[in-house]
Parts: C-alpha cells; structure tokens; sequence
C-alpha cells in the first residue's frame, strides 16, 4: 500500500522519536540519525519496518530522528505517523497494538 | 596477557613501554625514591620576562615534556597562548602532560599533533573533539590517562619529568609567589599545579595581575618559579566554574540522591567525625542537602570534606557542620571565595589529596564518597572515560582515588535514555570492583557481596529496595534492549593506569 500524504509523528526530545513518513516508490526506504546508531539502529530499523508492515505500507520514504526512543516509542510513533499518513486516523489499528 | 580485571592488555604496547598488568587495589608498604628537579641558580631578580615567546624560547626544545594546570577549566586562555606560541615555533616531539584538558584545548591540541608538535599525551581525561580525534588514532603514541592521584605519583617517581611547567595565575608577583584567589580569573586552590611548581625543572608563571613584592598568601613560591610573564588576560572568569549553583529538580536524581542518603544516614560510618567526598553532578549537590538536614536531626559533624569543592558543602562548613575542608581544587566561584576568607579551607595539593605512594594521604582517611558512572557492570567495575559508542568523553579525575574509601557509592541511574549504565561489561575498566561498595539507581540499590558488613546494615531499609547487581543489569536490559557490541581495531590509543601505575585497561581504536 501506498501513502496518502505526508505526516510527522514524535518530538525531538530526549526519549523520543520523530518520525516523518513521505511518499515513495523503492519499497521502505530509512533514513535514520540516532546517537546510538552503532548500538541500536538495526533495531531502531527493524521495529519501523515491522509496524509499517502492519499497516501494508510497501512503499515509502521513513526520516527518523532518534533521540534513544525505546522500542514502545519508535513503535507508538510509527503507528501514529502510519495512520495520519493513511489518513485513517479516525479508525485506530487496534491490532497494530 | 589479561590483568586482574579480565582485560585483554597489548602485549606489544606493555612492554615497549615497561608497564606492569593491575593486579590489586592494595598498594602494600614498598619503599620508594622521589626524584628532584633540576635548579638553575640566580637570586631572583631577572625573572620578568616580556612575552611568551621569549620564554619558550629560552625553555621549550624539541623533545621535551611540558604541562599546564586545568584549574582555569573552560575559562582557559594560558594553555591556547603557549602552545600557539611552541607550534609557531615549529618545535616538534613534546609530551604534552597537563593535569586534565578541558574543551577549550581541544582544537589546539588536534592542531598540535597534526603539526607533529605534540606526539605523546599524559592527561586525566579528554573530551569533544579531541577525545573524537586520538579514538580514531589519530596520535601515534597511545595516550596514557592518570588519575589525580597518580599523576602526583609519577611526577614524583619520575615515570613523568616535566621540563617546562607553563602555570596560570591570577596574580603573582616579580619572583613568582602566587595563589588562585586574588585577582580577576580566580579559581581558588591551585591544588593540582603544586605538583608542577615543585617538580618541573623549570617553572614559568603567567600572570595578568602582577602584585607587589612580596605577596601573599603564596601557594607557589619564588623557590620554585624561573620565569613570570605578564599577559593581558590568564582566564575568562565567567567559565571557569559553574555559577551558581542550582540545586536539581529531576525527580530521578532527587531518588537516588535520597536513596543515597540513606545509605550513609545507616551505614556503620555515620557517625561524629565522619569524613566525605561529593562530586559537582547534579544528584551528588543533592546528595550534601540531604546530608546536611541528617547531619543536623542526628547531631553528627564531619571531621573533613574532601576533593573538588562546591559551595553547598563550604556552606556546611561555615554552619559548623564540617570542621575542615581539603580542598584541592573548586567546583564554583562560592567555593573558590570561600578559601579566600575561611581559614579552616586548607589548600592541599594532589599528592597530599590523592597520591598513593605516600606516608598516607587524605583519600586513605576518607569515610564515605559519592562518584558517578557513565557504566557499571557487574562485577562493580566503573567506567568514567569512553562513551556508549566506546569514544573517550571523560576523564579518570579523582575517581580510582576516591574509591578507595571505606564506604564507596556509586551513583547513577539505571538507564540513561536508550544506554543501560549497568552492563555485562563496561567498555574500559577505570575503577575495579574491589574499591566499590554500594550502587544506588533509582529503582534501588545493589551492595558489592563482598561487603558482608554492608549486606546486614543496608539490607533491609524501608523504601530502598535491595537487588543483586546481576538483577538489576537485566533490569536495565529489559528496558532498554541489548546493545550491539561495539567494534574497534586491533590499534591501541590509549592506556588507563590505575592508580599505582599499572595498567588497568586498554582503548582500542574506534571502527566507523
């Protein structure tokens, strides 16, 4: 599935994640800055990934700006920038939790 | 070979440098010889000289080993004048061996080693850039990190023989008696730059405020100074410490530092005449709020507080809570004015603070420390010197030193955003587990098994919740996830000492 819009997701505080999703054509593609990048950012990667399949998205374009989310966060934000993007905001993805 | 803290050592590197592996925190009764430094005779007349390049030109030759102090911290403009003047120069080969490098060296010190001015550096800590700069290996020769306390030891066993001693003063007068008090840039104790002033073969003072003879109170004397040059501006006063001081309103840190409090309010040691050491941190100011309000529900003083000073423990001196303060070196201008008009603050230089090799020194009578943590594992050993992306950003400080008290707590919290500060393993060995008692995060507390002692008096508090440190590293790591190892090569850029100048642990070059 593709996107409908654009949508920003997070804050750039520390402990959270800022998330902006933006059309693509290259499958999911991440551009990710996180100061724990040598640590974490395979894992930062995996769980976007994971909750945008969730949401079938395929193709899109993901900037991230981690300030050491914990994975509950990257996921909550993911979800919350999937669905706006989706434009389906109003329908809450319960299963996605 | 591996040392006593399981730490794979360089072979190569250990024996072109004749380094010993650690073995135990217990420095024993060995006999020693100090060494002395030269001294070029005159009568004291001659010692004004114009600019600091006539100085380093009379002093500095390729080769050599020379240092400053890092009392000025931030506020530093005496280590960026001299080195500018010693690269221009083109001098090449120095051992830079300074008691610590702050933030404001950095750039000058990268300028120095690409400029081959500086190929070999002795220091507490490094950060930012430079710290960046030497774990890329970027400096040929691995850096060596002493705690204050060991630096003091090998300036007097020789291991460091400084040539030129370049010391920043806030005033001075035309034979070279000077203190850190008086003046525009004050900085209070001059503890760490003693040891320079009476080992280096040539001592060379820079000033912006030259006093009348004879002036007093001296800390360096004109028995120990060559030269005095008069510079427009030695410090920018505003960066030399922290202002004033503002107590933490985090509700992590106010936990542990209550949690901390009640530590030493029911351990065996908190009793009259009792002895502390705090860091600057936010939680450690804290912690002497605490303190001070048991101190007085309890009717205890301290016999001494120790270490780098703040003013909200010279206040606990002026309250009478504290008889004396040992004060080698202070964290804010309350604390550095403090020494000034507070004659129970005595000045103590870092062989009488921290120095092992000693005929006893002021941490070996110290009660209780508090000292922070970037990790901790869970063998209690402390890391203060690499980042969780295994960069330096620290420094050794007084941390090794300090320890060696009879109550050692560390505090930190368990998580610091995505990084557990408990770990598996920390990435450098600072301080062993042997010298460390009590770990106190915020969810509770850990205590060393092998303080049996500690088990019964701290082990059943209310509201401090006891965990083995194994079960609060899984903590952690349940929050947060299990990190990547970190990847480095097989190039070492720098050693730790411990304190009695063996190596503790090794720093391995960055991978990118």
């Amino acid at each position: 599935m593709e996107i409908k819009q654009t949508a920003l997701a997070g804050t750039l505080e520390s402990s959270d994640i800022q998330i902006m999703l933006s059309k693509g054509t290259d499958g999911i593609t991440i551009d990710l800055e996180s100061d724990v990048e040598k640590q974490f950012g395979d894992q930062i990667r995996k769980v976007i990934t994971d909750t945008l399949a969730e949401f079938n998205i395929d193709n899109v374009k993901v900037k991230a700006v981690d300030k050491g989310a914990l994975d509950c966060v990257i996921k909550a934000r993911t979800i919350a920038v999937a669905q706006r993007a989706l434009q389906t905001q109003d329908q809450p993805a319960w299963e996605a939790f | 070979m591996k040392n006593n803290v399981n730490r794979e050592l360089p072979d190569d590197v250990m024996s072109a440098l004749d380094y010993k592996p650690y073995e135990t925190t217990n420095i024993g009764n060995p006999d020693i010889q100090r060494v002395a430094p030269s001294v070029h005779v005159q009568t004291g007349d001659d010692k004004l000289v114009d600019s600091i390049e006539d100085v380093v030109k009379a002093t500095v030759k390729d080769g050599m080993t020379i240092s400053f102090h890092h009392h000025f911290r931030n506020g530093d403009f005496v280590f960026n004048k001299v080195m500018r003047v010693i690269i221009d120069a083109g001098i090449k080969n120095l051992t830079l061996a300074p008691s610590s490098l702050t933030g404001v060296m950095n750039d000058m010190v990268i300028e120095a080693i690409k400029a081959g001015t500086v190929t070999n550096i002795t220091s507490s800590g490094m950060r930012g850039s430079l710290g960046d700069f030497v774990s890329h290996g970027n400096l040929k020769n691995p850096v060596i990190f002493r705690s204050h306390g060991d630096r003091a030891r090998a300036i007097e066993h020789g291991d460091i023989k400084i040539d030129v001693a370049f010391l920043g003063v806030p005033n001075a007068d035309k034979l070279g008696n000077a203190n850190g008090m008086d003046g525009k840039a004050v900085f209070g104790s001059l503890g760490y730059a003693l040891m320079d002033a009476q080992y280096a073969n040539k001592v060379v003072l820079l000033t912006d405020n030259l006093m009348p003879y004879p002036n007093t109170p001296a800390s360096i004397k004109q028995t120990q100074v060559d030269y005095v040059v008069q510079v427009d501006q030695v410090g920018d006063p505003d960066k030399i410490g922290s202002g004033a001081t503002r107590f933490t309103k985090d509700p992590k840190e106010l936990k542990i530092a209550s949690t901390v409090n009640d530590v030493i309010v029911n351990s065996p040691y908190f009793k009259d005449g009792f002895s502390f050491q705090t860091g600057s941190g936010g939680a450690a100011l804290a912690v002497t709020r605490y303190l001070r309000q048991a101190m007085i529900d309890n009717k205890i003083k301290a016999s001494f507080a120790l270490g780098g000073i703040t003013k909200p423990t010279t206040d606990l001196l002026n309250e009478g809570l504290i008889d004396r303060v040992m004060d080698v070196q202070d964290f804010d201008k309350g604390a550095a004015d403090s020494m000034h008009t507070n004659p129970k603050q005595q000045e103590i230089d870092a062989s009488w603070y921290a120095d092992p090799d000693n005929k006893g020194a002021m941490v070996d009578q110290l009660d209780v420390v508090i000292l922070s943590a970037l990790e901790i594992d869970t063998k209690f050993n402390v890391n203060v010197m690499t980042g969780s992306d295994g960069v330096i950003r620290g420094a050794v400080g007084g941390h090794q030193d300090a320890a060696t008290a009879k109550l050692t707590i560390i505090s930190a919290p368990l998580v610091r955003g995505r990084i557990a500060t408990v770990v598996p393993d920390v990435t450098t060995v600072v301080t062993p587990g042997d010298s460390i008692d009590v770990l106190v995060t915020e969810y509770g507390i850990a205590i060393n098994p092998k303080r049996k002692d500690l088990q019964e008096s701290l082990g059943h508090l209310a509201g401090v919740p006891v965990y083995t440190i194994d079960e609060l590293q899984k903590m952690a790591a349940a929050k947060v996830g299990t990190p990547k190892p970190l990847e480095f090569t097989d190039r070492t850029v720098a050693l730790v000492e411990y304190r009695d100048g063996s190596v503790i642990d090794a720093i391995h070059e960055v991978k990118d």
